[in-house]
């Protein structure tokens, strides 16, 4: 195990760092202290790295990450895992607003709530929310999954895409052209899978799913005032 | 962009560590806004019968004492006046509107930037260090305070234009995000008779907020009218005598966090902000919910 400390080397300390080490480095472990709600800690990783980060971070904590396992043992600033690629980021805390943006891959889990926008624009990333979600979660979510565990604020799936979205308890209200969807067998396998990933108890089958009615892909005139 | 922060001390042990303990908050939200800050310090209440006004000029080395032998003379009051930074402190037992209309008349450069009994303003151009030094604001004791860095968007950067913008008595207003009715609601406020020192926004917020409570709403309610009238990106932080409170816009863009501890409540843009204070890791920490009014300490 190796150990960093934020207050001695700051983020680009931390960053170069872990930028510098070969993908197949063995000093796979690396632990990081006093994050201090710094931005941008621990940012485009591209090994097979597993990093613990002691405390609460900022913005953009684990952006555009591949491979690496992050988890961090506090809460998370906005863009918590922002364009990740692959690997995993883990949020024993609650993660602000914009958890997960624009993913393309990879599993962000959050142990506790996030905030409005979570999986916005979301292009093939899996999200785990142990808690619930803000308002306009999965804003134009294009690929992936977003599971909710407690409740979806308002306008959930606006002007959503291909994305499948899950939430266990209450959803305030459905965006333009989100609508609730039939649960069939592929659905409660890819649940079954994720929530397990996650370390969730929850049944795949409390779920209910929703997605895209496929209406605004195209204009149509009739549909002008969802626009 | 822009930061705003605010500390309200629930343990009284630490009012004389209130600058010292805010300092870093403030510095930390540097890059959010390098081009002025400003604070509300809430500390050394008046008596009854006076009122505090914090009034600032252009000239750093401008006779305050003008004002002081002047209001006297013409008020018939007791007047006594610290000159901080190119600020000055008024403590005065002359009528609030009375000095206010003699200061208009007499000295027109002179601007008041607050008035109460606790609450005492203070702001400038310039980086958040400096501006805390400029007005010794280290050493200062108190019971909370809030203040503002701001990056300027839609108007110039001056002093005047720098927050906090007071908002009545010992009541001031912190801005960050930006209102886009701003014009047409500076005109309907100017026909109720509200006066205008700049083209902010915030300014406007500000007057919207007086013009509410002086028509007998609580702060509550004002704040909650301002949910409905005031179209734009914003979370407000308004200091009041006793504490403070913070509503976002429903649509909550600009960010926003709370810490709370047995010995402290504290908000910013940031949560880097509030890592300085001690305690900070074991706090509770939350995002303050759209549209929701949350108050600390007084009763809005």
């Amino acid at each position: 195990m190796n150990e960093l400390d934020l207050h001695e080397v700051g983020v680009r300390g931390i960053n170069s760092q872990l930028l510098s080490l070969p993908k197949n480095t063995n000093e796979k472990h690396w632990v990081i202290h006093n994050p201090k709600g710094q931005h941008s800690i621990a940012v485009g990783l591209d090994a097979p790295l597993q990093i613990d980060i002691r405390g609460h971070v900022g913005f953009y904590c684990g952006g555009m990450n591949s491979h690496a396992e992050l988890t961090i043992h506090g809460h998370a600033g906005v863009g918590t895992a922002e364009n990740m690629m692959s690997g995993v980021v883990w949020v024993k805390g609650n993660s602000s607003e914009s958890a997960g943006a624009t993913g393309n891959g990879g599993l962000l889990v959050i142990e506790g709530d996030a905030s409005s926008r979570c999986g916005i624009s979301m292009k093939g990333i899996d999200i785990v929310v142990g808690g619930s979600v803000g308002h306009m979660s999965a804003f134009m979510a294009q690929r992936g999954n977003l599971i909710v565990c407690g409740d979806a604020g308002d306008a959930l799936g606006d002007s959503i895409y291909e994305a499948r979205l899950y939430v266990k308890g209450k959803v305030a209200s459905l965006g333009a052209d989100c609508i609730e969807k039939e649960m069939q067998a592929e659905h409660l396998a890819d649940l079954e899978r994720l929530l397990k990933a996650a370390n969730r108890k929850e049944k795949p089958s409390d779920f209910r799913r929703y997605g895209s009615a496929r209406k605004l892909y195209n204009f149509s005139v009739d549909h002008a005032d969802a626009y | 962009m822009c930061g705003i922060v605010g500390l309200y001390l629930k343990n009284p042990k630490l009012k004389p560590k209130l600058g010292k303990m805010f300092k870093p908050m403030i510095i930390e939200m540097t890059n959010r806004g390098p081009d002025s800050a400003g604070v509300a310090i809430y500390r050394n209440p008046v008596k009854k019968t006076q009122t505090k006004f914090s009034l600032a000029h252009d000239d750093a080395n401008y006779d305050w004492k003008k004002i002081d032998v002047g209001l006297e003379k013409a008020l018939k009051c007791d007047c006594t006046v610290k000159k901080i930074g190119n600020h000055c402190i008024l403590v005065t037992t002359g009528k609030e509107p009375a000095v206010i209309a003699w200061l208009k008349a007499h000295h027109p450069q002179v601007r008041v930037v607050g008035s109460g009994h606790t609450i005492e303003i203070f702001k400038e151009v310039g980086l958040p260090a400096n501006v805390y030094d400029k007005f010794d604001l280290d050493e200062a004791a108190g019971t909370h305070i809030i203040g503002h860095t701001r990056m300027a968007t839609e108007s110039a950067v001056t002093t005047a234009g720098s927050h906090p913008f007071a908002t009545g008595a010992d009541l001031c207003l912190v801005h960050n995000g930006s209102l886009s009715n701003h014009n047409r609601l500076r005109e309907s406020l100017r026909k109720e008779g509200m006066d205008f020192q700049t083209e902010n926004d915030t300014e406007v917020a500000a007057a919207y907020m007086t013009s509410k409570l002086r028509g007998g709403a609580t702060l509550k309610e004002a704040l909650e009218d301002g949910l409905r009238d005031l179209d734009g990106f914003y979370t407000f932080l308004v200091g009041t005598a006793d504490g403070f409170a913070v509503v976002r816009d429903p649509i909550a863009c600009k960010h926003a966090v709370m810490a709370e501890t047995d010995d402290w409540v504290a908000m910013a843009t940031e949560y880097r902000a509030i890592a300085h204070l001690p305690g900070a890791d074991n706090a509770k920490i939350w995002e303050p919910e759209p549209t929701i009014v949350y108050t600390w300490g007084g009763h809005a």
